[in-house]
């Protein structure tokens, strides 16, 4: 369960250029289920994620996880506050948390499909050998193991986007943030995508997915569409 | 003046830790002024991003630091030839007013850039960053002291003329002149080997019931400090003499050369790391009482416990095996 | 703590692979490195090497050396000098010493004819390998020298010196004190100098004030002078070398900073995905850590050995203009290999040191781009 209570996120506060992405967002998200966020662009769905996803701070307003535990970080109730979190823990949590897919597949071209798959991996200080195996078993059941040693570069589109959700998946998260994942695929690889999102929600995982995509929207699969515009919820 | 390539290098690296640890004041200051871990503002985001600059200069500082005693304490070594009457660094040291206080003060901000990253480590393992005022405040300290160095270590060395007649260590470290040095030389061996195990005991007594008391932090700190005095004072005393094997020369700093095998750096390193790592430790116990810290702290005292012991105890060791496995007998002399 | 160690390898392990990337961008910046450290080792591996040696003959050379001045020149001193001086309390011995040079036209050297202590056998010589080379004259060869009034005098060699220190005996000639006045013309009851051998070392600087006393017209050199003299003259011109060589460190500094501010932005790209999948920024400041320490080690070690065959297997040609007005230097002078942790140390701090200062803040600025840049820029 994701709480999101009263969020701004500001840029440029006091300047001439001051630009409000979130402005005032009340959110409850329920654990183990498909929520699309919906909206225009521009309409802060993408800041809306990456306050989620812990990737950035937001101005006021407070978050709340359940189910994370993170050493030295007190949780009350079973809820953890991420909001005055330094990115130092904001990052572990978030590690341990989410796993993200970008709307670029946001590969490192020149690296190997197994490298990519490993680098979220590198930081967490797991021995190489275990991140390499469990590597390999999410490459077999994406269809991607006879591509291991490929340079990222010479992927298709499609196997990119699966490199980019195994890599998503390496650290075992229980949730996952995909912002516009769909955008660059056709619509039967769309309609795929979705498959993969139901096994991944089936396995219990949360998920959370930024889009404004019929194939997604429309999708039978998801739960729950929350429709944003101009930094607010507006449904 | 005198145009040596390490004189020049020792300038270099003044000048750099000098500029870096300004660059790094300026903000420590906003830092003391404007932190506020609650807040989500642009002003906050930004300096916690200057945390991470500020914690990797003081790193590099530290080593720096390091490297510079050392090149220090041989460059001098190096250029006694200059000097008549000086026969190693003890006496290029000692031919301006400025030689010694600026070993002291590098010996000093290497201990405190070394404090620095104990606190910083122990700080950044804490989600509310705890000692944020005290680290900064700190560094806000050691800032004008490392200007000193720099200033006192360019006056040495413009100070420095060649063919200025200096007394070296065989009159500054022996028994017949009066000073503070050469009275720690003229201490009887057999009083000045006591208290210096008796240090290095009540050090260890004291670490161990840091450790499994969790008491007497601040007497931990205070001992190891001063068994880092004492143990260089018996370096000098006696230590040096089973190096040298003669019953006059007590020369700290000829036990760094290769003719005794270099001896001098791991006794030092030792020493240093002791030291460092034993004030580190008394401190980590005065912040076990705060609530973000108490899940950590006592790991890392206790790592920082036993890493000055050791190094204490190797250091013990080394010298205690030098003085039975030596031919040379001292006492008598 | 292993996970620790296993997160920093894990880093390290990035850090290579990326550098293997960028193979062009990185060889270009070592190269330079490269060539910098290896100009600097050079500078400093030659003049320590040159310095030792002229301490190591030295160390040979007599306490004092008394000079006679004559109209403010050197002149040659009287035999009745030694006896007033032997005399004098705490002086062990006093030597009269004869040397000189002799231009040879054939081969437009000059040679340095000395008088061993044991006065020589007359008619032979001993050689140094210089003059066995120029003349083309080994053992048993004849080698006739020109006297002062023209006639030749004919000597055979006896021997060619072996010396480790090419640089001191290369041009000397050894020979007999008879055959030494023949040549010069020098009469019986003159010498070119005198050695004076003290008993205390401390008393030193007291016996040459005596001297100086007792005949006015002398120069005592001692010892120690000569020592310090070359050792600040050797300092002196390392460090104004050196200064010289700040120019293009300096240069080195400004481009490896720029080099690391301004990353392409294909690098921007990266260090953004990485933060976006979970990398924190203390991270990316070690992957940046290693990636510097990688690239300033390797350079830093090949400057090194790239400076230690320039100097003592190659003998410095990149010198050889400079050295020729540097001090009387032989051609093909071999200098035995010297290096000391303190010469490293010290080339550490003039080039290792400022680079990782350069750069630091450019690492750490590129590592705390915001982790959700990536996803805002597209």
């Amino acid at each position: 369960m994701i709480s999101v209570v009263d969020v701004r996120k500001v840029f440029n506060a006091g300047k001439a250029n001051e630009y409000i992405a979130l402005d005032g967002v009340q959110l409850d998200i329920e654990k183990g289920r498909i929520t699309v966020i919906k909206g225009p662009s521009g309409s802060g769905k993408t800041t809306l994620l990456s306050v989620i996803g812990c990737m950035a701070r937001p101005s006021s307003g407070r978050i709340r996880l359940s189910g994370v535990s993170v050493e030295g970080i007190p949780d009350d109730e079973g809820y953890v506050e991420t909001t005055s979190l330094p990115e130092r823990f904001l990052t572990q949590i978030r590690r341990k948390t989410f796993g993200f897919i970008f709307q670029q597949y946001n590969l490192v071209a020149g690296m190997t499909v197994i490298e990519n798959v490993m680098l979220p991996a590198y930081p967490t200080g797991e021995a190489y050998s275990a991140v390499r195996n469990r590597a390999e078993d999410l490459l077999k059941i994406f269809g991607l193991y006879s591509r291991l040693d490929a340079k990222v570069q010479w992927l298709s589109g499609g196997e990119s986007q699966r490199v980019s959700i195994v890599r998503a998946l390496i650290n075992n998260p229980s949730g996952i943030i995909a912002d516009e994942p769909t955008a660059h695929l056709d619509t039967k690889l769309s309609s795929e995508f979705m498959n993969i999102i139901e096994s991944l929600n089936r396995e219990g995982r949360t998920i959370i997915i930024a889009s404004h995509d019929p194939v997604v929207c429309e999708s039978s699969v998801i739960h729950r569409v929350v429709e944003m515009r101009d930094g607010k919820v507006i449904r | 003046m005198i145009l040596h390539p390490a004189i020049i290098a020792l300038y270099l690296s003044s000048f750099i830790s000098v500029a870096l640890l300004i660059y790094s004041s300026s903000f420590a200051a906003m830092i003391l002024r404007k932190w506020d871990i609650g807040s989500g503002s642009e002003l906050q985001l930004s300096l916690e991003r200057r945390t991470y600059l500020i914690s990797v200069i003081l790193s590099y500082l530290f080593f720096f630091q390091f490297l510079s005693l050392f090149l220090f304490i041989y460059t001098a070594d190096n250029l006694h030839n200059l000097f008549t009457g000086s026969m190693c660094a003890a006496g290029t040291l000692n031919v301006n007013q400025y030689g010694y206080p600026v070993l002291v003060l590098k010996i000093v901000n290497f201990i405190l850039a070394g404090v620095w990253l104990i606190i910083n480590r122990i700080d950044i393992s804490a989600h509310d960053y705890p000692l944020i005022k005290n680290k900064y405040s700190l560094l806000l300290f050691v800032a004008p002291l490392m200007i000193a160095e720099s200033a006192l270590q360019t006056a040495y060395f413009m100070g420095l003329n060649a063919d200025v007649i200096t007394s070296c260590c065989g009159s500054l470290f022996s028994s017949d002149s009066t000073n503070i040095t050469s009275e720690i030389a003229s201490l009887p061996s057999l009083q000045a080997k006591a208290v210096f195990y008796i240090s290095m005991t009540l050090t260890l007594a004291a670490g161990i019931v840091l450790c499994y008391k969790n008491k007497g932090g601040l007497l931990f700190s205070i001992l190891s400090l001063l068994s880092f005095v004492i143990s260089v004072a018996a370096l000098i005393s006696f230590i040096s003499l089973y190096y040298y094997e003669l019953p006059t020369h007590h020369c700290p700093f000829c036990i760094l050369q290769s003719e005794y095998g270099y001896a001098g750096y791991y006794l030092y390193l030792t020493l240093l790391c002791g030291v460092v790592t034993g004030i580190g430790a008394g401190i980590a116990g005065r912040f076990s009482n705060i609530k973000s810290l108490a899940p950590v702290i006592l790991v890392i005292q206790k790592k920082l416990i036993i890493a000055s012991l050791l190094s204490y105890g190797i250091f013990t060791a080394i010298v205690t095996l030098k003085m039975i496995l030596s031919d040379f007998i001292l006492e008598g002399y | 703590m292993n996970s620790r160690i296993e997160i920093q390898r894990n880093i390290l392990d990035f850090t290579l692979s990326s550098l293997l990337r960028r193979k062009t961008k990185n060889a270009v910046l070592m190269v330079v490195f490269t060539i910098v450290v290896f100009m600097l080792a050079s500078i400093i591996f030659f003049t320590n090497a040159v310095k030792r040696e002229a301490v190591a003959v030295l160390q040979n050379s007599p306490d004092i050396v008394v000079q006679r001045l004559s109209a403010g020149r050197h002149d040659l001193i009287p035999a009745d000098y030694i006896k007033t001086i032997t005399d004098m309390k705490g002086v062990v011995s006093v030597k009269g010493r004869h040397w000189g040079y002799y231009f040879e036209p054939a081969a437009s050297a000059n040679f340095t004819l000395v008088v061993p202590d044991d006065g020589g056998e007359e008619g032979r010589i001993v050689a140094g390998k210089g003059v066995s080379r120029t003349m083309r004259a080994g053992d048993g060869d004849i080698l006739p020298l020109k006297s002062y009034k023209g006639e030749w005098v004919v000597l055979s060699i006896k021997g060619v010196l072996k010396s480790d220190s090419e640089l001191v005996s290369s041009d000397l000639i050894e020979i007999s004190e008879k055959d030494f006045r023949k040549i010069f013309g020098i009469p019986k009851d003159r010498f070119t100098d005198l050695s004076v051998t003290v008993r205390n070392p401390k008393e030193t600087l007291t016996i040459a004030k005596k001297i100086k006393d007792s005949f006015p017209d002398t120069r005592p050199i001692l010892r120690s002078e000569v020592l310090r003299t070359y050792d600040s003259l050797f300092n002196w011109r390392s460090g104004l070398l050196l200064i010289i060589a700040a120019g293009a460190v300096l240069a080195f500094i400004i481009f490896a900073f720029d080099r690391a501010s301004g990353l392409s932005a294909e690098e921007r790209r990266e260090i953004g995905i990485l933060k976006a999948i979970g990398w924190e920024t203390s991270d990316v400041i070690a992957f940046k850590f290693w990636e510097g320490l990688v690239i300033s080690l390797s350079s830093f070690m090949a400057g090194i050995i790239l400076a230690y065959f320039h100097v003592f297997v190659a003998y410095a040609p990149l010198f050889e203009p400079v050295l020729k007005g540097w001090a009387v230097l032989y051609p093909e002078f071999r200098l035995v290999p010297f290096i000391d942790p303190f010469q490293i140390a010290t080339l550490f701090f003039l080039t290792v040191l400022p680079y990782t200062a350069a750069t630091i803040i450019p690492s750490w600025r590129s590592a705390v781009v915001d982790p959700d840049q990536i996803m805002r820029s597209q």
